[in-house]
């Protein structure tokens, strides 16, 4: 090779004005790496990444196990269920209790979730109905809200603040757990710290520069469907009030999907660090947040977490059934290429 | 589409109908005739300006826009956005080789010009030249339009012109100017003339001007010349030899010859863009269903108006007022938008990119560039790379494109007996009988000898050029102590003068119509030249009448056997009729030689009559050629000559790869039957198997044509029958193959469409059965026309083969613009063919490289290409689609909008860019060594609907992967160790990720040839995905009115289980395309797949061994022996058979 284009190139002076750069790039010479997918390379590797992913699987499947899950429904959509009456009655501050028992120690941390199905958090017209501009505390968007915020972007003429639908729709059930012990109600402490991601706390939503933080919301509404302005939300605690309420925040994050969860408050304090201990448990639900009308359920998660999250056995399963599949995907190759005799070697 | 402005091209070409279009008057000099018998009608004409290119600056968006929109997919994005970058790239490639054009324009329209004005001679621009203009130009400038040579600066009114640009001949052609105006000298001479102009319409024959001229002198009758091609100099040739000429303009602008020959080409479309658009209906129809089928679900769904409306989600007061068919479109529009990221809008850009870029690998290729040309490969169309790739029908010239058409002298036999001139002993007659004896036993014999030489000296229209320019001494062959060489638009001709001076007659000149001979006794003999009864392929000979200095009258005639023979009376016709056979059957170009005594008497009526047929003004053509046929009759036979027309170099490799490689090699030539055959043993298309069926005059004389046509068609299929089906059994060597011959007299009656349809059917049908069955066609006496016609008669039979017309002269143009590549052979015979080809290569033996190697390149990249977009938007858009089953069909998008935006312009695009620029699925060595590698990309292989519909269904099958890992991973649960919920953008980024990655790792499973770029762009834009993704979520960017994504990347990589499911996920998503890969190339491999297979095992695992046994294991010896025991192993792989061969070319 190296010979010929010596030659050429020696005896080519004179008329090389049009010859072509000789190049390895320009003749598609470049030196290059020529894998296969040979019998050799994807028997093993099959067999190898089988392997692998059974002992993954295996590993997380033993962990998914390991995590306690407890699901309560409280929709009230049956006559026997406690919170039935509050489906009924149009009244607010409607308050059912709903009584479970644990038989083992559930570990903490304990997580506690509410959750809702049927309800399209991730609906367009709903997703974009908000205003940025709002909630990072920019107060010339409190006179004059964004009109992707209709149709809660004004009421009576007045601005709403925080407008839009997401906010408007904000989960209001409030829930207060008791223990049983020996007939009396303990209140088990709930920690509202850290539920919503650090950024969208410290950094993504922000208050207005106004104190007190009232101020700020002169000549405008709360919006239609809360209780309270949103300046109100936690009156106890400072930082946790406004638009960087966790509750707000943790609502703020559209679900992907129309059932989900969201988490409402950990239990990590007191007595129940090291998780629920065995016994007789009451929630009481101050139910105000309607869901029979879209054929919606409400439900509580209490769940603990591993380094994986929540129980997921859908990971394990999968990477057990493809492990195993990759593992006979080999034998099937093997057997593919005995019985063709190994065509590379003939 | 075109195929009839093509027809109209071809016609005008080939045929030389003759229309007559009207006529023109041209006022020299722009001054009326006094007696103006009719009015003067001041005729309007175009100025001298020159616009080669396509647009102009007004017309450039709307006729670009239009070009663009013949693609179903370019007027689909003008539907859904007006306004599309991706224009940008097409709209501008083509703008900038346009505005090159009009640049080249311009330089041209503004070069100055010598014009004659009132006695004075003024420069002003080419542009400004009208209609009637005396030109003044100068020796070696280019005439500036289409001009009446008046007079020269020669004395006898001649100038010679040199055509190398308009159509290749080198040699110098005389014109003739005026007589009356000839004797002019001075620009005030000229421009006291008087006269006017009559002559046709432009027309874009270039060797066919009609015209007449009338001179007036002093109110006397006008005197009437006629005017011919030999008065007319044409825009683009260029004056040599002559101080300078005055001329007037007749054909000025685009109205010169040259411009109308600048036919712009139809546009040729491959079949790979044939496939897109159908593959682009599809998803078209995809896209549409798509959001069809949302829309009514989303109908369907809402039908409760809980669901419609639920009351955290209540629409505003002018939604709800909007008309429920109203709000479904709106919705169905929605729906498409959001869809329409399936319809790979990159890809256009991206196989424009690819071709054009592609392109350059072909003119770069040093194996391409000719030595003695000083140039490589041309490409003049990259539409067409990958269609070299599919070529089924290959059509050659023979003359120039097998052949070398450099000419030698062999032999010459008169009356039987064999003289070969000898380059040693000059002038020696060497006979093969004993030529003393057929001196000495016929009387008229040697007067006869005498007579055939001189004829072969005289009956020609070589010129002696008698200084050296640099052209020349390409064409002309060293004359010994003078610097003088004969030239002449024919090789053949200069042959025969050649080896007639080797035999000792030289032809010295022709001076003042006398022509000089130096006969064998150092004699100078001279001949007054009367007339010339010029060549032409209808005739196929050429006479000329002389007076020998006896005042002998006599016409010389050489020509085709098959044209001089029916014409002889006399003469041992046998004799050279064997010799002729035989010579042709060697693959000698053979001419025959006649004479013709005259008397007086019928000198002087030939003469009347050519006179007269030259002055006619109208039906010339025609009555020349009447007039040919009278005189040129009752000839006396002298013998014939032979001339050697050498093979191009490995033109029989080429031809035997491009066998073994499935396509069908056919042989167009206008040469006689014997002499191609031979050619084509000689260029192994016919082999020694070779069963060869004859479908010519010959036969058909005997036989009906339809009785040949069913002879034949029955010995093929009998064969076929008894070798069984298929065409594998045809690969080994020895099966019997069948190689046809017809002739263009059959041709025409074949294709002819039959009278009585009822009865015979049709003939064409049959004859294309046969030719099917045929491994090699020759076809023979055809005319450029025919050529194109049999191009198109393959291209248009029910396969709907492509085809690859290959030529180098000016008669190939028809058909290498009808095929579907038409390549030019940068040959002797011009570079007409070149310049109207697709591509142009120096050789025909590049031929093989072009196709085997480059072809099939371009086919599987461009293939990948195509199938890669369409499943990379699948993957892109289905998990989109099935979202809106979970979000209440309400349009939202799964994937933040910079992802929608940047997926196809940068986190995939590079990657299949490069790919299918650079891959090489195997490599060029073993694609050159077995062309039948070839055939595994027959018939569009890679793109036809199975593999399509593989392809989309592998698209489909990884979204759903995508989409549903993504949707159980995300169900109800958490995957943080802090119990923290993640949102839609995190689902929607999750499947994302998959996406990306799992997209351009099939790539990288698809890749074979990894080079550093290659792993520069996979790695690099798997790498940019990563940081860009990771600075849109870091940043609260300012101008953005929402932060959806902020942090969302990152903390979706802060969890455990999204790592695990996007390595699951990829995994799963290539898996079966891994195993379906594994499965075929065990179970029913390609042939290239064996390739590779053979030369990577065999050539890994010994050289590794090699390595280890040899006793000094150095790095630098590794690569050495690696490549040796490739050598080794693939020597032995291929078996002793074919080595002996390959040591043989060697």
């Amino acid at each position: 090779m190296n010979m010929r284009f010596y030659r050429t190139t020696m005896k080519e002076e004179g008329n090389s004005a049009n010859r072509p750069s000789n190049t390895a790039f320009t003749q598609q010479r470049l030196p290059a790496w020529q894998p296969m997918l040979s019998a050799g390379v994807v028997i093993p590797g099959f067999l190898l990444i089988g392997l692998a992913f059974i002992g993954i699987g295996v590993g997380l499947l033993i962990t998914s196990r390991s995590i306690q899950v407890l699901e309560l429904d409280y929709t009230g959509t049956e006559t026997s269920s406690p919170c039935y009456q509050c489906t009924m009655s149009n009244q607010s501050n409607c308050v059912c209790k709903l009584s479970f028992s644990i038989g083992t120690l559930f570990k903490g941390p304990v997580f506690f979730y509410y959750g809702l199905t049927n309800y399209f958090q991730n609906q367009r017209k709903y997703g974009v109905s908000k205003d940025f501009n709002q909630l990072i505390g920019d107060v010339s968007y409190f006179k004059s809200p964004s009109s992707d915020c209709q149709p809660y972007q004004r009421v009576n003429g007045k601005p709403i603040v925080p407008c839009g639908a997401i906010a408007n729709s904000m989960f209001n059930d409030t829930f207060k757990l008791y223990q049983i012990i020996n007939g009396k109600e303990e209140l088990v402490p709930f920690d509202g710290k850290g539920i919503a991601w650090w950024t969208d706390y410290n950094i993504k939503y922000r208050n207005p520069d106004y104190t007190p933080l009232k101020n700020a919301f002169n000549d405008t509404e709360k919006p239609v469907f809360w209780t309270k302005p949103a300046y109100e939300l936690d009156t106890s605690d400072a930082s946790n009030n406004g638009f960087i309420n966790q509750d707000f925040l943790v609502w703020m994050r559209r679900a992907a999907l129309p059932n989900f969860r969201k988490l409402y408050r950990r239990i990590t304090e007191g007595n129940y660090k090291d998780g629920l201990p065995a016994g007789n448990y009451s929630l009481e639900i101050s139910y105000n947040y309607p869901v029979i009308s879209f054929e919606g359920t409400k439900k509580v998660t209490f769940s603990n977490v591993s380094w994986m999250g929540g129980q997921n056995e859908f990971l394990g399963i999968a990477y057990l059934v493809i492990g195993s599949m990759c593992v006979v995907m080999s034998v099937v190759m093997l057997i593919v290429y005995a019985k063709f005799r190994f065509p590379e070697e003939d | 589409m075109d195929f009839s402005r093509l027809r109209r091209i071809i016609t005008r070409y080939c045929v030389g109908e003759e229309n007559w279009v009207g006529n023109r008057t041209v006022h020299i000099g722009h001054k009326e005739p006094p007696s103006c018998a009719e009015a003067y009608m001041p005729q309007d004409y175009p100025d001298n300006r020159i616009v080669s290119s396509k647009y102009t600056f007004w017309n450039f968006i709307p006729k670009n826009l239009f070009e663009q929109f013949r693609r179903i997919a370019n007027f689909y994005f003008l539907v859904i956005f007006l306004i599309q970058v991706s224009f940008l790239f097409t709209f501008e490639a083509s703008g900038y080789e346009d505005w090159l054009r009009h640049k080249a324009d311009c330089s041209l329209n503004e070069c100055p010009v010598d014009v004659v004005e009132q006695g004075k001679v003024v420069r002003t621009q080419s542009h400004k030249l009208r209609v009637g203009d005396i030109v003044m130009v100068r020796e070696d400038e280019t005439f500036p339009c289409d001009l009446i040579l008046l007079s020269s600066s020669r004395y006898d009114g001649t100038c010679f012109v040199t055509t190398t640009s308009l159509d290749g001949e080198s040699s110098h052609k005389t014109y003739y100017a005026v007589p009356d105006t000839m004797a002019f000298r001075t620009e005030q001479e000229v421009d006291s003339l008087h006269a006017t102009i009559e002559c046709e319409q432009p027309q874009p024959d270039l060797y066919k001007f009609v015209g007449r001229v009338d001179i007036y002198k002093d109110k006397q009758e006008p005197v009437v010349r006629t005017l011919g091609a030999e008065n007319l100099l044409l825009r683009g040739a260029t004056l040599k030899n002559t101080g300078h000429i005055y001329a007037v303009a007749v054909y000025t602008g685009m109205e010169t010859k040259m411009a109308l020959n600048y036919q712009s080409k139809s546009q040729k479309r491959s079949a790979v863009e044939k496939s897109m658009n159908a593959f682009l209906v599809v998803y078209l129809c995809i896209l549409i269903s798509k959001a069809l089928i949302n829309t009514v679900l989303k109908y369907a769904w809402q039908w409760s108006p809980d669901r419609d409306e639920p009351w955290y989600n209540h629409r505003t007061e002018i939604e709800r007022q909007r008309h429920m068919v109203i709000r479904a479109f709106t919705d169905f529009l929605a729906f498409m938008v959001l869809f329409n990221y399936i319809i790979p809008v990159s890809m256009y850009v991206t196989v424009e990119m690819q071709k054009f870029l592609g392109s350059y690998f072909i003119a770069w290729d040093e194996e391409m560039f000719d030595e003695e040309l000083g140039q490589g490969a041309q490409v003049n169309t990259s539409d067409l790379n990958e269609e070299l790739g599919q070529v089924e029908y290959v059509f050659t010239d023979k003359t120039g494109t097998l052949t070398e058409n450099n000419m030698e002298f062999i032999e010459c036999c008169v009356d039987g007996n064999v003289y070969i001139p000898h380059a040693i002993c000059n002038g020696q007659i060497l006979s093969a009988a004993s030529s003393i004896d057929m001196i000495d036993s016929s009387p008229g014999g040697y007067r006869r000898v005498n007579l055939f030489f001189r004829a072969l000296c005289l009956c020609h229209t070589v010129q002696v050029k008698e200084e050296e320019t640099v052209e020349s001494i390409k064409r002309g062959i060293h004359q010994g102590k003078s610097t003088s060489f004969y030239i002449s638009s024919s090789p053949d001709e200069v042959a025969l003068v050649e080896g007639m001076k080797r035999l000792g007659y030289t032809y010295l000149r022709l001076k003042d119509n006398y022509m000089e001979i130096l006969n064998k006794d150092d004699e100078i003999e001279r001949f007054e030249l009367l007339h010339v009864l010029n060549f032409d392929s209808v005739r196929r000979r050429m006479s000329v009448i002389v007076r020998s200095s006896s005042g002998e009258y006599l016409l010389f005639c050489k020509g085709a056997d098959s044209s001089i023979f029916p014409r002889v009376v006399s003469g041992k016709v046998e004799q050279v009729k064997a010799r002729v056979e035989q010579n042709a059957v060697e693959g000698l170009r053979t001419l025959c030689v006649a004479y013709r005594r005259l008397s007086e008497s019928e000198y002087l009526e030939a003469s009347h009559r050519l006179t007269e047929a030259k002055i006619a003004l109208q039906d010339r053509e025609q009555r020349l050629a009447q007039t040919y046929d009278i005189i040129e009759r009752e000839f006396v036979l002298l013998g014939a000559t032979a001339v050697e027309d050498r093979l191009q170099e490995k033109a029989a490799d080429t031809i035997e790869s491009l066998h073994k490689a499935g396509m069908k090699v056919w042989v167009l030539t206008g040469d006689k039957m014997e002499t191609a055959a031979a050619t084509c043993y000689a260029s192994k298309l016919f082999r020694r198997s070779t069963q060869i069926l004859e479908l010519t005059k010959k036969r058909t004389e005997e036989q009906s044509l339809h009785d040949v046509l069913f002879d034949l068609n029955r010995t093929v299929l009998r064969q076929r029958s008894i070798s069984g089906y298929g065409l594998s059994r045809c690969l080994s060597v020895d099966c019997l193959d069948f190689g046809l011959i017809i002739d263009g007299a059959t041709l025409s009656g074949v294709l002819k469409p039959s009278q009585d349809s009822a009865g015979h059917g049709n003939y064409r049908e049959i004859f294309l059965e046969i030719c099917r069955n045929c491994s090699a066609v020759l076809c023979c006496r055809m005319a450029p026309l025919q050529k194109a016609q049999i191009v198109k008669l393959i291209k248009s039979s029910k396969e709907h083969p492509i085809t690859l017309a290959i030529g180098d002269g000016a008669n190939d143009v028809s058909m290498i613009l009808e095929a579907h590549v038409g390549i030019g052979i940068m040959g002797k015979e011009g570079r007409q063919a070149a310049r109207n080809s697709d591509y142009a290569i120096p050789k025909f033996k590049h031929l093989k490289k072009m196709l085997l190697v480059h072809g099939h390149y371009y086919y599987i990249r461009i293939a990948e290409l195509v199938q890669y977009f369409f499943y990379k938007n699948v993957c892109f858009i289905f998990p989109q689609f099935l979202y809106q089953f979970f979000c209440g069909f309400s349009q939202q998008p799964l994937y933040d909008t910079a992802y929608l935006t940047l997926y196809n312009i940068s986190f995939t695009s590079l990657p299949i860019l490069l790919y299918s620029l650079v891959e090489q699925h195997i490599t060029m060595e073993t694609l050159k060594r077995e062309p039948s590698l070839y055939r595994d990309i027959a018939k569009n292989a890679l793109l036809r609907w199975p593999a399509f519909l593989y392809w989309t269904c592998l698209g489909v099958f990884d979204a759903v992967i995508f989409f549903f890992g993504a949707y159980f991973l995300f169900d109800n649960t958490t995957f943080t160790s802090n119990g923290q919920m993640f949102g839609n953008w995190t689902f929607g980024t999750l499947v994302f990720t998959v996406l990306v990655f799992t997209v351009t790792l099939k790539l990288a499973l698809d890749t074979h040839h990894w080079t550093w770029i290659n792993h520069f762009v996979i790695w690099g834009s798997l790498l940019f995905y990563v940081i860009f993704s990771l600075l849109w979520g870091g940043i609260i960017w300012p101008f953005l009115n929402y932060q959806r994504m902020y942090y969302v990347f990152m903390q979706m990589l802060s969890s455990g289980p999204a790592w695990l499911s996007i390595i699951l996920l990829i995994t799963v998503s290539l898996l079966p395309d891994v195993i379906k890969k594994v499965l075929c190339r065990a179970v029913c491999p390609t042939a290239t797949e064996v390739f590779t297979k053979t030369i990577n095992t065999f050539s890994f695992f010994p050289s590794l061994i090699t390595f280890f046994h040899s006793p000094v294991p150095y790095c630098g010896a590794l690569h050495h022996l690696h490549a040796f025991s490739v050598l080794q192993q693939n020597e032995f792989l291929i078996g002793p058979q074919r080595r002996g061969r390959s040591r043989k070319r060697r």
